[in-house]
């Protein structure tokens, strides 16, 4: 292998190591603060693809449909438990007035937007924009829906939830946009070289934007009061209730900011490889590894793992392609090896 | 819950046996092959996680390796099925042994994620290796005979496929009803508890890990021979998160629930297959749909599954017998069961000497040095945050110490870990209890005989170890009596009041047949005539020759108990006597009340 090969392979590594660690950052995230293992992660990845896929082929983004149907069923069960604490307190009619905009009103607003442009001559950045303004009620309808009623649950008894959510979002994506895969435009044309090396602007793109999106994420839980909020459940679930902080408006913005972050990873990777609704899956499970990798607790530690990932996964398609799948997923077991001899004795629930 | 519902149990499965002997199309004895396979598999899982707490979503690997190795084997070398079998339970074995020896000690929801992870990674090099056939797999398996009988027919299959799951569920349930199982069971509740009574909690992690993996690979070796065929798909990622559907769906904590579990899952899917394409189509794959949804609503609806609703329906026209009844006169060779030399009374038994526990830069534990003499009753008191229960740990091994020394009987116990220290004979109890609360009062306190016995897993699941049962259970019972629990034998634990269970927690502890008793706050909860019983308690096993450490608060209670006092501020001790003196003591006021400038 001469220099030119190893630092391309660098260089894909590296690209994809950037997705994996903004799905590693999300799913550190959702589990810190709610205890759910966000399966449906890679769902959100397909979801954002095919949406911008969609767009850009000026088609009706169907993904719509789905946003109306679950807004008409979270609304339901807001009503719902509205109407059985009823005898406890008085109909929170502002808050049921805030649910029919949110979760009635808002998705056929959508659905107007869509039909009423021209969404194919856009710029990339406003139909990604548009993708997310889908995606993310949809995260916070289906923490609202599925796992806000037993946020106690045992991290088990979620888990199981999250596969069922899984499933049931699978199910849905085949339904919606069909077997077929599809890709979305470059990013940009725009290449250059490093000495000797190629870089296409796609990877600076991709780099760039998971950049700054770490970067963001850190200002936001470092400087905003949200953000403290969320490390404050994280931390302390109980504790964070007590000092009025709502941990279910912290679980609907944790899934909201997972859905965004999993959606955008959809769109990174959609201009270099034909995304389908099932491939977030696999690509999601890799963000797992990697914020295995981080102990699903530490930010700086996942995003380190997710460039392991993706080194190790560009390196090994070059020498052993066949057993690319089977070294990433292996490499958890010496990590959680070391991690067993390290950690003392955890005392779990 | 877990109380006798044996009619209805066997009830179930006798009808499996009966039907395919009705005739009934061959269709629904595909589906009822399937079930059985799916059955063995979910066994295992109900074992593996509702039991004994580790989640894994990894079994399909597990199954692929039973059928790979048995496909190989029987096609490429050409060998017999059965060598199949041994072989593939071998591999298996091995590799849940290996895979379990790395991921098993890890906490909570590190295990099913590392289970992902490798189902993932096995599933993939099913599908990679060249001998095994990539992602074609391998074809033209051999069907099972014995001594010339062909066993092809899926009818007779059928009555393979039960027959093994029957065996299976006859070994785990004899298995969980015995002194290992009760190991088992006390996994659930975390490390502290199942440890401090001298269980071996990462060994049994590994069994019941390796033990899950048999089921499987027996499932995937009878798989092999049922479809003739295997390819990777079958045991891919998928899968293993529907086997641990069927055991949540059936019920995970019971065993009987992955049967059920099975059959629910498995029809419904059948006739979700069949039904949805004609409502709505087939451009979609609605059934996955309808099954996630399903499975968040019955989560919804009853997060312990459907085996427990079926029982208790079922308990109500025919009330439950207690499945656990210790024997009622005391069982051959009762007399012979080991128990330890009482020391001398007077003799000195517990020394701390400079004992000091440090977390980071906190020293919680600054150079205590106290000791007990055989036959006395020493209370530790001190104000909250004075490094009591720190010094409990210290004592009880849950926590290493920084630096000093602690002898036992004249033995350094303060590097051990509290499994070896209840060998030695110093026993405990909890401040907040840990109870199995489903089990009954009796199941419990046999959890405290774990060292009283030896019998081995395998031993216990073929049922050779019911004498030595018959004396642990009779052992249990008479310290159940001992402390006037005799009434709640068989009633779950968790229904007995705090004050109770803290009791139980006693006899728990004198089950290991201690030298040493360590109660950590065990008036705290109790009403005044509790306290008054279990002061009583106390200066009875006094009489018997047994020393007690109290940690304790309430002022009172220790005052009238014991015979002498080691108060503790700070993590220092500031204050030993008679509890006459120590009442006087000014330190000790001052430590308590606030001091006067």
């Amino acid at each position: 292998m001469d220099f030119s090969i190893f630092a391309i392979l660098a260089q894909d590594g590296v690209t994809n190591g950037a997705v994996y660690a903004l799905l590693a950052m999300a799913l550190v995230l959702v589990f810190s603060v709610t205890r759910i293992i966000f399966l449906p992660q890679g769902e959100f990845i397909g979801f954002g693809a095919l949406t911008v896929a969609a767009l850009q082929s000026s088609q009706f983004p169907r993904l719509i449909w789905l946003l109306i149907g679950i807004g008409v069923l979270t609304f339901l069960v807001e009503l719902g438990s509205a109407l059985r604490q009823r005898r406890y307190k008085p109909l929170p009619r502002r808050l049921l007035m805030w649910s029919v905009i949110e979760n009635l009103i808002y998705p056929q607003f959508i659905w107007l937007l869509a039909h009423s442009f021209d969404w194919q001559g856009m710029p990339m950045a406003v139909q990604i924009l548009f993708t997310l303004a889908i995606t993310v009620p949809l995260g916070i309808m289906i923490y609202r829906v599925a796992f806000q009623p037993m946020a106690e649950a045992s991290v088990l008894v979620l888990l199981i939830v999250s596969v069922g959510v899984h499933f049931a979002l699978l199910g849905m994506g085949l339904f919606i946009f069909g077997p077929e895969g599809s890709t979305t435009h470059a990013f940009t044309e725009w290449s250059t070289a490093l000495g000797e090396m190629p870089v296409s602007g796609q990877s600076v793109v991709v780099m760039a934007v998971a950049g700054s999106l770490i970067g963001l994420l850190y200002l936001f839980f470092d400087r905003t009061l949200y953000g403290k909020a969320l490390r404050a459940t994280a931390v302390n679930r109980k504790g964070a209730q007590l000092v009025g902080i709502g941990t279910s408006q912290a679980g609907r913005m944790a899934f909201g900011l997972a859905a965004g972050l999993g959606t955008l990873a959809g769109t990174l990777i959609a201009p270099l490889n034909t995304v389908g609704y099932d491939t977030g899956f696999v690509v999601a499970l890799k963000g797992f590894v990697a914020a295995i990798v981080g102990g699903l607790a530490s930010y700086p530690l996942a995003a380190a793992g997710a460039l392991l990932v993706g080194l190790l996964e560009s390196y090994s398609s070059y020498w052993a392609s066949a057993y690319k799948e089977v070294i990433v997923f292996t490499l958890i077991i010496p990590v959680l090896a070391w991690r067993s001899l390290t950690s003392g004795h955890g005392d779990e629930e | 819950m877990k109380m006798s519902t044996k009619k209805l149990q066997w009830l179930m499965f006798g009808w499996f046996f009966v039907f395919p002997f009705l005739p009934v199309p061959g269709y629904w004895i595909t589906i009822g092959n399937y079930i059985g396979l799916y059955s063995i598999v979910a066994l295992g899982l109900v074992l593996l996680t509702g039991i004994g707490g580790l989640t894994s979503f990894g079994q399909a690997a597990f199954v692929g390796l039973g059928a790979y190795t048995t496909a190989y084997l029987s096609t490429t070398l050409g060998w017999s099925p059965w060598v199949g079998l041994g072989a593939g339970l071998v591999v298996s074995g091995l590799a849940a042994a290996l895979i379990g020896s790395v991921t098993v000690r890890l906490s909570g929801h590190f295990l099913p994620l590392a289970t992902i992870a490798w189902g993932l990674s096995l599933y993939y090099l099913f599908g990679t290796i060249e001998f095994l056939g990539k992602y074609d797999g391998l074809s033209g398996i051999p069907a099972l005979s014995v001594f010339g009988i062909d066993l092809s027919s899926p009818r007779v299959m059928y009555g393979v496929i039960w027959l093994c799951l029957g065996g299976c569920l006859m070994l785990v349930l004899n298995l969980l009803n015995s002194r290992p199982g009760r190991a088992i069971r006390a996994l659930a509740k975390g490390k502290t508890m199942p440890e401090a009574m001298g269980i071996h909690t990462a060994q049994y992690k590994i069994l019941i890990f390796v033990l899950a993996a048999l089921m499987a690979s027996l499932s995937g070796w009878l798989y092999a021979h049922l479809q003739r065929s295997v390819s990777a798909t079958p045991f891919g990622l998928h899968m293993g998160i529907e086997y641990l559907f069927m055991a949540v769906v059936g019920g995970i904590g019971h065993v009987w629930g992955a049967i059920l579990g099975a059959v629910v899952m498995t029809g419904l899917k059948s006739q979700l297959q069949d039904w949805l394409p004609l409502l709505l189509g087939s451009n979609g794959n609605f059934e996955i749909v309808v099954f996630g949804v399903m499975i968040v609503l019955l989560l919804l609806w009853s997060r312990d599954g459907l085996w427990p609703w079926v029982a208790s329906m079922w308990a109500k026209f025919h009330p439950p017998e207690p499945e656990v009844v210790a024997p009622a006169i005391a069982p051959d060779g009762y007399s012979d069961l080991p128990r330890r030399a009482r020391p001398q009374a007077g003799a000195l038994i517990l020394e701390v000497s400079d004992a000091r526990k440090q977390f980071g830069g906190l020293v919680a534990v600054k150079d205590m040095a106290f000791e007990i003499r055989a036959g006395e009753v020493v209370g530790l008191i001190g104000p909250n945050g004075a490094g009591k229960s720190t010094m409990f740990n210290l004592v009880t091994g849950v926590l290493p110490a920084t630096s000093g020394e602690i002898r036992f009987c004249g033995e350094r116990i303060d590097q051990l870990d509290s499994r070896h220290i209840v060998r030695m004979g110093i026993g405990r109890s909890f401040q907040h209890v840990h109870l199995i609360p489903h089990l009954s009062v009796l199941e419990n306190v046999a959890m405290g005989a774990h060292l009283r016995g030896r019998s081995s897993p395998l031993a216990a699941a073929l049922r050779l170890d019911r004498h030595e049962e018959a004396r642990l259970l009779f052992l249990a019972a008479e310290q159940i009596r001992r402390v006037g629990l005799g009434e709640y034998m068989h009633t779950p634990a968790g229904s007995l009041a705090l004050g109770q269970q803290r009791i139980l927690e006693i006899a728990r502890a004198l089950c290991t047949d201690p030298t040493l008793l360590l109660l950590d706050e065990p008036a705290a909860g109790l009403r005044l005539k509790e306290k008054e019983a279990l002061a009583d308690l106390i200066r009875q096993l006094r009489g018997e020759g047994m020393s007690v450490l109290l940690v304790e608060h309430d002022m009172d209670f220790v005052m009238g108990l014991t015979d002498r006092l080691v108060v503790m501020e700070f993590g220092s001790k500031i204050a030993e006597g008679l509890p006459a003196e120590i009442q006087n003591n000014e330190a000790v006021l001052a430590a308590y009340l606030g001091g006067v400038e």
